[in-house]
């Protein structure tokens, strides 16, 4: 059995209270460490939930979901670059659901604070608030948090597993352990004789991991240089494996239809002629939809359109508009938050210009290239699951939950994500995929969504609307009032997931508006909540991604009747108020040459978004070419702090700034009769090699804190487009997206 | 009923309905699962397979008109064995989630068979039908011009 395989099968203990292997690290901040998921066996020792080692090498856990953002390489080298062992030498795997693999960063986040401007005290405030992941089992890969996470505490795991380890060879040699020294998954003896970890370590098992300090960021090998991606070769192989392509022995293959009316019931069904079609093998009531398991997927698809169903309506609205009037009364209501309230609003000075705007933006789909589905088998007592998920302890916890067993009766085996974005930290497709299961015990079933009814069946981005009002005063920005109104994706999420309520100001739902580092005297954001039942989740950058919109739009129509340039501008008004913000916007001011003046047939705009710790700015160039627009260039700097795979960082960059261009561009989810109506990439397209702009990245690293990489680069690109076409038009334009008003080139 | 298909070279039996997409052939009864399911309705590339050379979108070519030998991702090359076009998108580090990337592969390489040395806009042109939400295009860009001038070299 291969090694993997035989550590997923230790896996089947996972919670269970026999701990074998498991060392109390010092590294771990809270008091208690989780005991350790990985389970060894004679001859092989799992110094801490992250390093395994056995006689035929070292493997290091990265358990946060690889989808696309290059978690487990970097991951990975937190670790390799204390312990001392090549990315070439060693194994990555994810690792089971676990409580040791909380995710420390992600509640710290939940502070009401605007963050660029945060202090020792408050960051050290966020890091304890950052524990409490640990009492909710937290294994969450999401809000740009992996590396802030990991950047100490895998670091530490290294370290401390390295000391371990050399304090075993040095209890052999009969030595101190600071004569030692290590490289290359060996510790060195003073005689220059060389023992491999894997002889060491079950000897480092029983030994109390010494405390030690980090290396200095001047002796790294492998951190802040662009590494070779671990997944690389598998995903240029086709050998990476999916969810999608698991393959357990006696599979069978289900599709399924969900009532398309949201959240609405189901009437009944008639599934005669379904059940009659080709392969099929059984038809399952899920209560809000129906699933054919056949011996192919295809054949799985066809016959569950051919089930005709009754369906119970939806409980929102039935079209856009009649929605968006429920978005519009969200302002009359009282707000949830004024997170940002300087100065007094009110207070504008004698012949100041005074400018309003509405803004609206749409429900937006995720879209990952990999439809949803998982894999589910039921034996017994126990359920195998196989998924890419973002949140594996809560879909063990849920699918556990639907099958009337215990969590430590579920096993879940993490696979590659085919794009995340959000939309698997869901866990519908995992449940789903068990019920379908628990109707064929013993058959481990595989169920795939079409690409419509994952379009149609999303946590989308919320629709949003915003009224701001401004006012200028010799060329200065000298009033700001902000309200959004959009449904709030926490609430509903974490009623939806955890089934507990959420109270006081949210401030998620007003990020990207509230904290962004300009000082203007008379500064307000208020947050409204609208009350819609639509599905609503976590979407790239998740509020940034429409309040950046706003606030940045804003910002230049303020900047336009101030009659300034609008970069310019932007720079003067944040000049004393965060460093880092100023030196990204004078980047892209310098490398794109921005002069404020465009030649006719060319327009360019410049946003900034600070989200996630991350200041970034983009300038985008559009070009018209007889009478249809192309996004032609794009600049993009950004200030992390500390850039552990400046290659990552670069390609997360641009990854985002497309992905949000392409929303700004082409993406709307609208509704008709209560179903949304986009089913498929024809009706949701995003850019493509052609309509691609050429980019240039710029990484600074002057932020007191490392920030995230994978969501800030999404927020600017919207607005920026956006500015890029009234340079371009002189035209304004507030309801995204563009091609409602422009001929852009798809 | 019993279909003959030649994939990457081995000739296979398949007993299903003839009217089953080659791409569901290869995934649920093959078991070659390098080529994906994105959309279904050949808007997104994912699925890209050669035909006798030619790139097409298995999920809309039947069982019944495979009019000739087919090649998937796994028929290009292996982790121990890159091909040209594989080793370029390595050195590139083109892959983010990685999962439109057989696709992509599959519809350079027919590119490069027919045009050894595209320009940017002949890349333009030919990968336009290849979606990424990933948004990895600039380094498929760089990938399929290093794929080129290594082809030449050999």
């Amino acid at each position: 059995m291969s090694r993997i395989g035989k550590i997923a099968r230790r896996t089947f203990l996972i919670g269970s209270a026999v701990i074998v292997g498991g060392v109390a690290f010092g590294v771990y901040k809270v008091r208690k460490p989780a005991p350790n998921p990985l389970q060894a066996g004679p001859g092989e020792a799992a110094l801490n939930p992250f390093v395994f080692i056995d006689q035929t090498g070292v493997t290091l856990i990265a358990p946060r979901a690889e989808m696309g953002q290059g978690v487990r390489t970097t991951w990975a080298a937190l670790i390799a670059e204390e312990l001392d062992v090549e990315l070439d030498d060693i194994k990555v795997l994810h690792g089971p659901p676990a409580k040791a693999y909380y995710n420390s960063a992600l509640m710290g986040e939940a502070l009401p604070l605007k963050g660029y401007d945060t202090s020792d005290f408050m960051h050290g405030l966020g890091q304890a608030m950052g524990e409490m992941g640990k009492l909710i089992n937290a294994q969450v890969t999401g809000g740009s948090t992996s590396m802030k996470d990991g950047f100490e505490r895998m670091r530490q795991t290294g370290a401390s597993a390295r000391e371990t380890l050399k304090q075993a060879a040095a209890d052999r040699l009969g030595v101190d352990r600071d004569q030692l020294q290590t490289a290359k998954g060996h510790v060195i003896a003073p005689d220059g004789s060389q023992i491999p970890y894997t002889e060491l370590a079950e000897a480092a098992v029983g030994i109390t991991p010494p405390d030690v300090a980090l290396r200095d960021p001047s002796q790294w090998r492998l951190l802040g240089k662009a590494l070779p991606r671990v997944d690389m070769v598998g995903k240029s192989t086709g050998t990476a494996e999916f969810g999608i392509d698991v393959r357990p022995e006696g599979l069978k293959f289900a599709s399924l239809r969900i009532n398309p009316h949201l959240g609405g019931g189901m009437v009944g069904f008639d599934a005669t002629k379904a059940q009659a079609m080709p392969g099929v093998e059984k038809i399952v009531d899920l209560g809000t939809g129906v699933a054919v398991v056949a011996s192919n997927t295809w054949l799985a698809m066809q016959a569950a359109e051919a089930v005709d169903i009754d369906w119970e309506q939806a409980p929102y609205p039935t079209d856009t508009d009649a929605i968006f009037k429920k978005i519009a009364a969200g302002f009359d209501d009282a707000p949830n938050s004024s997170l940002r309230d300087d100065g007094d609003v009110a207070d504008v000075p004698q012949g100041a210009t005074t400018l309003n705007a509405e803004y609206r933006v749409p429900y937006l789909a995720h879209a990952t290239m990999e439809p949803m589905n998982a894999t589910a088998h039921l034996t017994g007592g126990a359920l195998e699951l196989w998924c890419g998920t973002q949140s594996p302890t809560l879909a063990q916890w849920k699918c556990a939950g639907a099958a009337g067993l215990e969590i430590d009766d579920v096993t879940l085996h993490t696979t590659y994500l085919g794009g995340g974005f959000g939309r698997r930290g869901e866990i519908d497709f995992v449940l789903y995929a068990t019920k379908v299961a628990m109707a064929m015990p013993g058959t481990p079933v595989q169920t795939t969504w079409s690409r419509e009814e994952d379009m149609r069946h999303d946590f989308y981005r919320p629709g949003a609307m915003a009224r701001f009002t401004g006012a200028v005063s010799d060329g200065k920005a000298v009033m700001l009032d902000g309200q959004i109104s959009a449904q709030p994706v926490m609430a509903q999420s974490v009623d939806r997931m955890l089934d507990m309520p959420v109270m006081g100001p949210d401030k998620m739902h007003v990020e990207g508006a509230f904290n962004q580092p300009y000082a203007i005297p008379n500064y307000r954001i208020r947050g409204h909540f609208a009350d819609l039942k639509i599905p609503v989740g976590y979407w790239r950058s998740v509020a940034n991604s429409h309040n950046g919109f706003f606030h940045e739009t804003f910002v230049d129509e303020m900047a336009i009747a101030a009659g300034r340039d609008p970069l310019e501008f932007r720079l003067e008004t944040m000049a004393d108020e965060h460093a880092p913000s100023v030196g990204v916007l004078q980047a892209v001011r310098d490398m794109s040459g921005w002069t404020g003046v465009t030649p006719d047939g060319v327009g360019r705009g410049v946003a900034f978004t600070y989200s996630f710790g991350t200041p970034v700015a983009q300038v985008i160039e559009v070009v018209d070419e007889d009478g249809t627009i192309r996004i032609r260039k794009a600049w993009i700097a950004c200030d992390m702090g500390i850039a552990l795979d400046p290659g990552t960082v670069r390609a997360q960059m641009i990854g985002a700034m497309i992905y949000g261009l392409s929303a700004a561009a082409h993406g709307q989810i609208t509704f008709a009769q209560g179903q949304v109506e986009q089913g498929n990439f024809p009706d949701y397209d995003a850019l493509r090699m052609h309509s691609t702009p050429q980019t240039e990245v710029q990484i600074l690293e002057t932020s007191a804190y490392i920030g995230g990489a994978g969501e800030p680069g999404t927020p600017p690109s919207m607005p920026a487009l956006g500015n890029a076409l009234f340079d371009l038009t002189g035209t304004r334009v507030r309801e995204l997206p563009f091609n409602r008003t422009f001929d852009l080139k798809v | 009923m019993s279909t003959s298909v030649t994939i990457n070279g081995k000739p296979h039996q398949v007993d299903l309905p003839g009217n089953v997409p080659l791409l569901w052939v290869l995934r649920d009864e093959i078991g070659l699962t390098g080529t994906k399911f994105g959309c279904g309705v050949a808007a997104c590339g994912a699925c890209t397979v050669h035909i006798d050379g030619e790139a097409v979108r298995s999920c809309q070519v039947a069982l019944d008109d495979v009019w000739g030998e087919v090649t998937t991702i796994e028929g290009v090359g292996t982790p121990d064995a890159l091909a040209a076009v594989q080793a370029a998108w390595v050195d590139h580090q083109v892959a983010q989630c990685g999962y439109c990337q057989s696709g992509q592969i599959m519809q350079a390489a027919a590119l490069l068979a027919e045009n050894p040395d595209p320009t940017d806009s002949d890349i333009d042109e030919a990968m336009q039908g290849n979606l990424c939400r990933c948004g990895t295009y600039p380094r498929i860009r760089s990938a399929i011009h290093a794929a080129s001038t290594m082809m030449k070299e050999v």
